[in-house]
Parts: structure tokens; C-alpha cells; sequence
């Protein structure tokens, strides 16, 4: 069955956006987008070097992703210009990744797989990869939710309860860096955020509890895979492109029923 | 200043505090204890260190330097000032009960019941009245049966009566749970009279002990209430008090017709 190109690229495909629309969640509730783009931006460093060293590109994107990700943990809790900083590592690390892939010396490489992705042509390792990434997300998000949910609300209302905001802020830092490897052979580092805030955003207003928007999101973010898959076949579009603009039909969908159904509701 | 005897175990204690932020001395030598069923409140002018000082003792900031120190084992009860929840957030009173440790239904039906918001289990915490979400704030800090619970300007945002319905169900949760309060406060004429000892605090600590022995400390009169006597003092509400050179002020709730009697005369210009 894992033969088949097209059910390679389903299971990757599922494994990302499953575990990326529920960490996108904590993304969202704690206004982390940027954040999100300027670690996945810093994933083509990881390409370039893991080229160079040949070494696993996602063993390269993780360890430049949390790299990075820590950096900017670190210097944003300074508070000076945050915005600022996150613009200037971002394209940073992109600018220098882009400039570095094309001065490895005999390595051609099609950069259009790393900025946009490239699902059909995942191996049974990227699976095993991305499904092991996935699972690890999902698992530490399972055991810390309350923490996080905590920390995420107030930090000192989180200390007085015994539970270290700061700790919990660097678990979320990692997990960033961990669905940046997991997702670039599937959307690719310039479309992995949309990955994580697109169903979250759509799955808010279905919700009314942060469980079950994170299990909608989750909902939206596997029906956009699919869809976005079949839709890349039947209509021969780049596969990364199409989850996200499934995902984006998606959100439309939830954000325009919902306005619907509170007018119909509230109709005399 | 007057200072009680160690005589009795405290269930917190801090020593020496000094905290310094940007050059800016906040905190200087601040030493405290509060001991078992004890009200105590801290008072000061804006700026004067309070919320830094409840962010040192709760374990949210780590003072440059000083100490402080917990009876092991410490059950904790914090009620912020404020809780900003973001709009992309959906989370019910009931939900928010749950955190960090999940209680059964029945425990978080009581907790709300105990502190008069029954009805509001599956609401929004987002939707909530400001006196709703601060004594759903109350319910969940005590469902860890705290044996202190420590409020930071917990009335900020509520009208007169509310925060006085507010401290009363606070005194009534004191008396069930026999718990240690510490509160920090701005509303004088309500807190200084509920409490036990009063901390006067601007920097430093300025002068501490019972209501009366504070309000009648020229230290505490030089911030509160210049020549108006001790039980003036005890009721005044303004908080400016002079005391604003280079003070952050934060504080703008509507009532500024509490001036005291001697102000009477030009009240509602």
C-alpha cells in the first residue's frame, strides 16, 4: 500500500496538518503567528546546511529551527521591539539559507521542494519521520495542556500555581521547531504558518472550549490535506499551495456559516 | 515600627526584598510576615511597589535581592489584578476551574456557589461583568483550599458596591476556611478597617501594624492624609494624594467624589 506515491503523500500529508492545527491553537491564543513564520523562514538555513554536511534535511531544519526559535525566546523577552527582531532573523536566516543552498558546491537542488513543499514525492522514511514528529507533538501537548492553557492565560497566575510559565513557553518553542521539520517536505518553509493558524482560526468560532477548538482544528486541517491533495491531482496545482488554499476555503466556510447561523438565530 | 514576635510559625516570610528595574530602585529592604488566619494589607500610592512586591512573594519574580521563605508544603490562593483573556480563546467559567487541576463537577458547582456566581458555570469567561469574572477568579484560587490567599487590587474595575460585597464575601471565606488573606489594596476606607495589620508601603516599607497604630503614623499621614487626623486618613478614598511626581498612573475608575469632609464644599465643580 505505502508503495503508492498517492498514499505516501495523503499519510504525510494527514500526519502534518493534524499535529500543526492543534499546536496551531496555542499559536493563535498566544498571538504567536510571526513567531511561527520567523522559525519556519530559518528552516532553509537548515536545508542549506544539511546539504552541505549531508546529513538529513529534517535533522538540519530541526536543529536551525530550534536554534532560532530559542533565539528568539530569548532575546523577545527583553521586550525590545519584538516585531523588529523577528523581521530581522526571519529574512536573515532566509536570505542567508537561499544564498547558501546555491554555493554548495554539485548540489542542484530544486529549492521550489523547500519553499513550497513537495508531498507526492515523500519516501516511507519521510512518513515515519513526520508521523513520529506528529505523534511527539501531540503527546507533550496532551500531558502539558492544562500548563500550557495556564501559562498562556497569565503567567504569574500560572507561577502561583506551581507551574513555571517560563518552562512552559520553551516546551511551546521546541514543539515549534519540531512541526517546522515535520512539515517542510509537505507545505514547505514559506507555507508551514498558514499550516498552523489557518485551522485554528477556522475552528474558533465552531468552539466553546479550548479542547474542542483544538479537535476542530484538527477536523479542518486533515479535511484540507485531503481535499488540497485531490484537488493538486484532479487539477494538476502544487500540492503544498492547494492544502493551504483548501484550508483558507475551509475557514471561509466555517467563519461565513457561523455568521449565518447567529443571524438566523437571532431573527425574531 | 512596631513588629510582631516570631513566635508563631509564619506561612511566608520575606527578608530584605530589593528589587531595582532599569536603574530604578521599586523595592528596598522589604521584609514581611504573614502568619496563619492573619488579614494583611498592603497600601501605597501608585508606583510605590505593591503589585512588584505581590510578584516577589508569589514566586513571579526573583528579587535582586533578599529572600523569601514558605512554610513547606504551602497551599497558595493568587487572585490577579486583571486577567487579559484573548478573544481567540474560547474558555467557560466551568473550563477555567479545571486549571491547572481538573475538579469534578460537583466541587466546582460549590466553589461558584460560595462565591455568589452560580449561574454563571457555561458562560464565556470573555462575556462575564467585571464583579463575575473576579469572583470566579475568587472560586478557582480557593478550590485548592488555599491556606493563603493572596489578592492584588482584586476590586479594580468595580463599582463602590461591589467591591464592598466583595471584601465581605472575602472576610466570609476567611472565616470558613480559616485562611491567611493578603491583600493589596487602594480602597482604604473598605480594607484598612477588615484588616488585622495594615503594611504601609511606598519603596519601602513605611510603617506597619494594627488600622488605628498606621493611619495614625505620620509616615502613613505624610502619603494618605496630610493634616485631616488618623480616622480621616482611615477613610479617605483619593489616591493621588500629592504623591504624583514620576508615578505611573494606571488607576482611573470614575468615583472622585470621596474626597473626605474637608472638600465637601467644592465637591461636584
Amino acid at each position: 500500500m505505502l508503495d503508492d506515491f498517492l498514499v505516501r503523500a495523503i499519510l504525510a500529508a494527514i500526519g502534518t496538518a493534524l499535529a500543526a492545527s492543534v499546536l496551531g491553537c496555542f499559536v493563535v491564543w498566544r498571538r504567536m503567528a510571526y513567531f511561527g513564520d520567523a522559525t519556519a523562514h530559518a528552516a532553509i538555513l537548515g536545508v542549506a546546511i544539511a546539504l552541505a554536511l549531508n546529513i538529513s534535511i529534517f535533522a538540519g531544519v530541526a536543529a536551525v529551527a530550534l536554534v532560532v526559535a530559542v533565539l528568539i525566546h530569548r532575546l523577545s523577552d527583553r521586550a525590545q521591539g519584538t516585531d523588529t527582531i523577528l523581521g530581522v532573523i526571519a529574512h536573515g536566516a532566509l536570505a542567508t539559507g537561499l544564498v547558501a543552498v546555491t554555493l554548495i558546491p554539485g548540489a542542484r537542488i530544486n529549492l521550489e521542494a523547500y519553499l513550497f513543499g513537495d508531498v507526492l514525492t515523500v519516501s516511507r522514511m519521510d512518513i515515519a519521520v513526520i508521523w513520529g514528529g506528529a505523534a511527539v507533538v501531540l503527546g507533550v501537548l496532551w500531558f502539558h495542556w492544562s500548563a500550557l492553557l495556564l501559562a498562556t492565560l497569565s503567567p504569574d497566575l500560572a507561577t502561583a500555581s506551581g507551574v513555571n510559565p517560563q518552562r512552559e513557553n520553551l516546551i511551546l518553542t521546541l514543539l515549534l521547531a519540531g512541526i517546522v521539520a515535520v512539515a517542510i517536505k509537505v507545505v514547505g518553509a514559506l507555507l508551514i504558518t498558514a499550516l498552523l493558524v489557518i485551522p485554528a482560526a477556522g475552528a474558533r468560532r465552531l468552539a466553546t472550549s479550548p479542547e474542542g477548538m483544538a479537535l476542530r482544528a484538527a477536523v479542518i486541517g486533515i479535511l484540507a490535506a485531503v481535499g488540497g491533495l485531490t484537488m493538486s491531482l484532479q487539477m494538476d496545482t502544487p500540492a503544498g499551495p492547494s492544502i493551504v488554499v483548501m484550508a483558507v476555503i475551509l475557514f471561509a466556510l466555517t467563519t461565513i456559516g457561523e455568521k449565518l447561523r447567529t443571524i438566523g438565530g437571532s431573527a425574531p | 515600627m512596631p513588629r510582631l514576635s516570631g513566635a508563631t510559625m509564619s506561612l511566608l516570610s520575606a527578608r530584605g526584598i530589593g528589587v531595582t528595574r532599569n536603574g530604578n530602585r521599586i523595592l528596598q529592604n522589604v521584609g514581611l510576615d504573614i502568619k496563619a488566619g492573619e488579614i494583611v494589607t498592603i497600601v501605597g500610592p501608585n508606583g510605590s511597589g505593591k503589585s512588584t512586591l505581590l510578584r516577589v512573594l508569589i514566586g513571579a519574580l526573583t528579587p535582586d535581592r533578599g529572600t523569601v521563605t514558605r512554610t513547606p508544603g504551602l497551599r497558595l490562593g493568587y487572585v490577579p489584578q486583571k486577567l487579559a483573556i484573548d478573544a481567540t480563546l474560547p474558555l467557560t467559567a466551568r473550563r477555567f476551574l479545571d486549571l491547572p487541576h481538573r475538579v469534578s463537577d460537583a466541587v466546582a458547582a460549590k466553589a461558584l456557589d460560595k462565591t455568589g456566581v452560580p449561574e454563571v458555570a457555561k458562560r464565556q469567561m470573555a462575556d462575564l461583568s467585571g464583579g463575575q469574572f473576579q469572583r470566579v477568579l475568587l472560586a478557582r484560587a480557593l478550590l485548592s483550599r488555599p491556606q493563603l490567599l493572596i489578592l492584588d487590587e482584586a476590586t479594580q474595575g468595580l463599582d463602590q458596591p461591589g467591591s464592598a460585597s466583595f471584601y465581605r464575601l472575602i472576610e466570609g471565606v476567611r472565616q470558613n476556611l480559616n485562611c491567611a488573606v493578603l491583600m493589596v489594596s487602594h480602597e482604604l476606607h473598605v480594607v484598612m478597617s477588615a484588616s488585622d495589620r495594615v503594611i504601609c508601603l511606598n519603596g519601602h516599607i513605611c510603617c506597619e501594624g494594627t488600622p488605628e497604630v498606621v493611619s495614625a503614623a505620620p509616615a502613613y499621614r505624610e502619603l494618605f492624609g496630610t493634616g485631616t487626623g488618623g480616622a480621616l486618613a482611615l477613610y479617605r478614598h483619593d489616591h493621588d494624594h500629592g504623591h504624583d511626581h514620576g508615578h505611573d498612573h494606571h488607576h482611573d475608575h470614575g468615583h472622585s467624589h470621596n474626597d473626605g469632609p474637608h472638600s465637601k464644599a467644592h465637591d461636584h465643580a
